[in-house]
């Protein structure tokens, strides 16, 4: 028999806002958060857009002395995580500390880091290193510095899942606590991968768009022009607890997390199959286990990644899984405004999943003039749209052929 | 700047500590909140600023900020 497991506290830092509430204004208002690069020198560079952090000052969460210990994602996570506890007016206690678990994945890990240590290494030669590199460098100490910080010392982990990795931290957090593992998890995504490593490989690959001359028409997910999706970085976590654990201290309930699901493509490395089947299976995965129909679902925050063959792809995969009901429901690409924040993506956009319930507000997809080839479903285009949402699905895939989705509820009793 | 101003700053800066904190006996592990990877990272940082090379089995003996500026003056640093 699962446990119900229920959404209580949200935190989140990204390219339009050092909370959630700033994020959350800021996608209602169609705001982009995509601008020049400005940290490293991009010139020579195809692309020199993204959407950075604005005014983050980590010294708000940490000392000096730990800031400089520790890469950026590490930060992000700190931060978001802080804001998520506060949130959710949790401290972790004695009593419940073995109970009480952390999951929380990165696509890339420390990547600035490891450039700035190669460069010593190179210049300076093999003793000149500095003794915090490797633990910066490790994707869970993510997870690792938010356990140690609030004192979370039940199940641990950190999904490499690529652009799915938040949606992944969410998902196994949800399964620790619904079969019994954990009664609390602090859960997310996040990457601070805006490096010029990842910038020059995306570029090779042909994957982000290069429309520098105007970074907030850039990302433009299901639009005919789009060419790419545009990187972005951030955090977003979420505190997850059991039903009656929530009820018992008298927390705020957001909304339940109903299910949760993975599958894998098997197919190219970086590819989606045509049709997406392998998106298609996650999506009825999810809608098996949390025991629901189709047309249960009034909003799908779409993977959308605002390049040519995801968006038309994902498309075919919702039609697949909604029939005649995926022209009813509607589906956002927040990315559009947010860019595509890897790790993040799936820990922010479970947010703007729970805020659409919350707030019976579905944000837009911004930039989609001239939907492409086979973009033919509701997309709420340019500006954000008040509907009441009884469930809503939150779509991630990633390299490797991995794909996760979640589905989030209305909580009734 | 004095030997022992030079090294104070270096102690600030890498422990994030106030000059107050740092008294001559205070100790790095015990009084200024340092592990065994802040002292590697804080030796380093004197190495580059004195220009010297300090042993790993030197560095046991500079456990206080006065033993750290001892040792300095043993070397030849002014």
């Amino acid at each position: 028999m699962k446990r119900r497991v229920v959404v209580t506290g949200l935190g989140a830092i990204t390219p339009l806002g050092n909370s959630v509430q700033e994020t959350w204004a800021g996608v209602c208002a169609s705001r982009s958060g995509i601008g020049p690069i400005t940290k490293f020198n991009t010139a020579g560079f195809a692309t020199r857009i993204a959407g950075e952090l604005k005014n983050f000052d980590p010294l708000i969460f940490i000392n000096k002395k730990e800031a400089r210990r520790i890469d950026d994602f590490i930060i992000y996570a700190l931060a978001a995580a802080h804001m998520a506890m506060a949130d959710a007016a949790l401290s972790v206690e004695e009593a419940f500390a073995e109970r009480t678990g952390v999951m929380i994945g990165s696509a890339i890990g420390g990547l600035s880091t490891i450039h700035k240590c190669i460069e010593e290494v190179i210049q300076k030669g093999p003793n000149r290193i500095s003794p915090f590199t490797v633990p910066a460098i490790l994707a869970n100490l993510a997870a690792g510095h938010v356990s140690i910080r609030f004192g979370a010392k039940g199940p641990i982990g950190c999904p490499v899942m690529a652009c799915a990795a938040g949606t992944n931290g969410i998902g196994d957090a949800f399964r620790a606590i619904a079969h019994g593992y954990a009664d609390v998890m602090i859960a997310g995504g996040v990457d601070a991968a805006i490096s010029p490593l990842c910038i020059a490989g995306f570029n090779a690959m042909r994957a982000i768009s290069v429309r520098n001359e105007h970074p907030e028409k850039a990302s433009r997910p299901f639009d005919r022009q789009r060419d790419g999706f545009v990187i972005g970085e951030g955090c977003g976590i979420v505190i997850l607890e059991e039903l009656s654990f929530a009820r018992r201290r008298g927390a705020r309930v957001y909304g339940e997390v109903a299910g949760f699901g993975s599958t894998s493509d098997a197919f190219h490395m970086a590819a989606p199959p045509p049709g997406h089947a392998g998106a298609a299976r996650c999506m009825k995965a999810a809608l098996g286990d949390a025991g629901m129909t189709p047309a249960e679902i009034d909003y799908i925050n779409a993977h959308g990644t605002s390049t040519p063959l995801n968006d038309e792809y994902e498309v075919q995969a919702i039609k697949t899984v909604f029939g005649e009901h995926a022209y009813r429901l509607a589906v956002s690409s927040t990315k559009s405004m947010t860019g595509h924040m890897l790790g993040a993506a799936g820990g922010v956009e479970a947010i703007f999943a729970v805020k659409a319930l919350e707030d019976g507000i579905i944000p837009p997809t911004i930039n989609l003039d001239n939907p492409g080839d086979g973009c033919d479903l509701d997309f709420v285009p340019h500006q954000a749209r008040k509907r009441a949402v009884r469930a809503a699905m939150s779509n991630t895939f990633g390299f490797g052929g991995v794909n996760a989705v979640l589905i989030f509820k209305k909580f009734r009793d | 700047m004095t030997l022992e101003e030079k090294v104070i700053t270096i102690i600030m800066e890498q422990l994030d500590v106030t000059r107050e904190e740092c008294n001559l006996e205070a100790s790095f592990i015990d009084d200024l909140g340092a592990d065994s990877l802040d002292l590697v990272e804080l030796i380093m940082e004197m190495e580059e600023n004195f220009g010297i090379e300090i042993a790993d089995n030197e560095l046991e003996k500079i456990r206080t900020i006065q033993n750290a500026i001892d040792f300095l003056r043993s070397k030849g640093i002014k």
